[in-house]
């Protein structure tokens, strides 16, 4: 995918490079990695070469940085990602159940996409909430959804699914 | 009741405001420290309390304070380390939602002690609400005059900048986190030099844990000695407790160091027992990294003695009979729980979390796992308990950072106290093999 980050995108970039010290640049890599994903959806190689150009690092320098961390998409993705935590203590209160359940509803394994392109869902690592578990997050905003239940999955994803039809 | 030190006035409808913050008596500790105190006089005060560092390795904080190298004309730095993901830990999470200035004023605090001029807070980057409610912060307090050029007409100046994460355990190290904040990837860097003399841009660095920097407003406030009158021995202070797994109550809880782990669990002040009228079959008192233990050595030392949640008691009998204060991680197993399954899934997790950097624990990590799976679903030997007990012996320890041990600890504490756990599983294959908890995503998939 070929991008061209618009100018008020460019304007929260400069933001986030003014927070660091002079030829420190490199430090607002992830911060505009997430900007960047925000906007698209995800981080096409354009993209990464693009941020690589403003910040003036060479794009390899952020294709490790994009492939380390778990946050970045390097493929597009539906439209929300469901990240439900896999990890002990989640697990400890039928987070497994539920990742069934959500693999069922949804119709789809894990890291795919539904037909309508609208849904993924992906267990992710603890994501410090274990005293509400089970939960689940979706990004960009990083929503929270607490002490779930396959009645409430489902309620989500109707949600969901009649709040994509709006936009 | 206890004492709180850090939440007493989270039932505060907004408190999250600067405005409601502030007439509880928020901000107090900077007009006290800036006006009324020399850096070093904060640095002494922090050094008196005893605090020691709430992220999981428990150090003294003062002390490291205290090695902070000071040369003429280079920048120092504090950095918040607010990547909070030791499995079964939530505070940090939950203090920067429901009452962010406190780290806030905690950080200037600190900084002013420290000499640093520019601040970060490095919060995980799922943590997107708090990002948002922790910059919110900083803005509030940068227009009631608390941070910027010349706070309070003193002549500080301070900035403070939020730095979100990737998603990589690792991160919470921190100089996995350092790099991070440079714009690497997060991994460790090999020590020393340690970040007190060459941390983040290479200049001196104090890297502390959202918790221990919030402990250094009441600490300013009522004086280090007045801290260190709660507690027992060298665990001073209050600590807060993230209490997950099979609880009534499961929830953030501030404690005196001190509580039994008995009242803890069963008090209704806390976690009100064990969830659905079952029994309690284990504990994993702080963080996934720290040893399990079976009830009977949660609740009593091997010498019989009451366990408290204090640093020293939990760690009572070493790792052969003891565990860690670690994070406050409080994770409670119920009797339906299979102690190999959550071996298996917390090995998974620090075999994903690996940075790969140093062979015992990029190898050893995946091995244990594939080596757990086999057992835990049925097709294991019996040589295979020796097995992994080699290999987490061969990590731990002989790796340039802590998750290495952090990996091989659960394993050999699950060995050590439920090996009759795992020689069911390998002794009754069949129902080993037709057990269903659901699906497991990712990790390994064949058997051998």
């Amino acid at each position: 995918m070929i991008v061209e980050f618009s100018a008020p995108l460019l304007e929260k970039f400069a933001e986030v490079v003014a927070r660091y010290p002079e030829g420190r640049q490199k430090s607002a890599l992830l911060p505009i990695l997430h900007l960047v994903q925000a906007e698209y959806g995800w981080l096409s190689v354009d993209a990464m070469d693009k941020v690589a150009a403003y910040l003036d690092i060479r794009p390899i320098e952020v294709y490790e940085v994009a492939t380390f961390y778990t946050m970045f998409f390097l493929q597009p993705k539906g439209r929300y990602v469901l990240e439900i935590c896999r990890t002990g203590p989640c697990c400890l209160v039928g987070a497994e159940r539920i990742m069934q359940h959500i693999e069922d509803k949804l119709g789809v394994k894990e890291g795919e996409v539904t037909a309508d392109g609208l849904f993924s869902w992906r267990g992710v690592e603890c994501v410090a909430a274990c005293g509400f578990a089970p939960v689940l997050q979706i990004g960009p905003e990083y929503t929270f959804y607490e002490n779930l239940t396959e009645e409430k999955v489902d309620q989500l994803i109707d949600e969901l699914k009649q709040k994509a039809q709006t936009i | 009741m206890a004492r709180k030190l850090l939440l007493a006035h989270i039932d505060v409808p907004d408190i999250h405001t600067f405005e409601v913050y502030r007439q509880k008596g928020g901000y107090r500790a900077v007009e006290k420290a800036l006006k009324t105190m020399s850096p070093d006089d904060v640095v002494e005060e922090v050094k008196k309390s005893g605090l020691r560092g709430r992220g999981g390795a428990g150090f003294p904080t003062g002390m490291k304070w205290g090695f902070l190298a000071k040369p003429e004309g280079v920048p120092r730095y504090l950095v918040c380390n607010g990547d909070e993901s030791e499995p079964g830990t939530f505070k940090d999470r939950y203090l920067m939602t429901y009452i962010p200035h406190l780290l806030i004023e905690g950080m200037i605090v600190s900084s002013y002690a420290l000499g640093a001029n520019t601040s970060y807070i490095y919060i995980r980057g799922e943590m997107m609400p708090q990002i948002r409610i922790v910059e919110k912060a900083i803005a509030e307090a940068k227009a009631a005059g608390f941070l910027g050029k010349n706070i309070l007409g003193t002549g500080y100046d301070l900035e403070i900048h939020v730095q979100p994460g990737g998603g990589a355990y690792i991160c919470g190290e921190e100089t996995a986190l350092l790099e991070s904040l440079e714009g690497e990837r997060g991994n460790p860097r090999i020590k020393p030099p340690f970040p007190a003399v060459a941390g983040l841009y290479g200049c001196p660095t104090v890297v502390n844990n959202v918790e221990s920097i919030a402990a250094t407003v009441p600490i300013v406030n009522d004086g280090g000695e007045e801290y260190a009158k709660i507690g027992i021995e060298r665990s001073t202070g209050t600590k807060l407790i993230s209490a997950s797994g099979n609880l009534v109550r499961p929830g953030v809880y501030e404690i005196e160091m001190g509580l039994p782990m008995e009242e803890f669990i069963y008090s209704d002040e806390y976690c009100g027992g064990i969830a659905n009228g079952k029994r309690l079959k284990a504990v994993v008192a702080g963080g996934s990294s720290v040893p399990i233990l079976p009830t009977h050595l949660a609740l009593k030392t091997a010498k019989g003695e009451p366990r408290l949640m204090t640093y020293e008691s939990l760690a009572d009998g070493g790792f052969v009979t003891g565990t860690a204060m670690g994070s406050g991680g409080f994770i409670a197993f119920d009797e339906d729980q299979c102690i190999v399954r959550n071996t298996l899934n917390f090995t998974r997790f620090y075999h994903h979390e690996s940075c790969g950097q140093c062979s015992p624990c990029r190898e050893g990590t995946g091995w244990m796992e594939k080596v757990l799976h086999k057992i835990e679903y049925g097709y294991g030997d019996i040589s295979d308990i020796d097995l992994l007990w080699d290999i987490q012996q061969k990590i731990d320890g002989h790796t340039i950072c802590p998750l290495g041990d952090a990996s091989a600890w659960p394993v050999a504490s699950a060995i050590r106290h439920f090996r009759d756990e795992f020689e069911w599983h390998i002794l009754n294959p069949q129902e080993a093999q037709t057990r269903n908890y659901g699906l497991v995503t990712e990790g390994v998939t064949s058997v051998e």
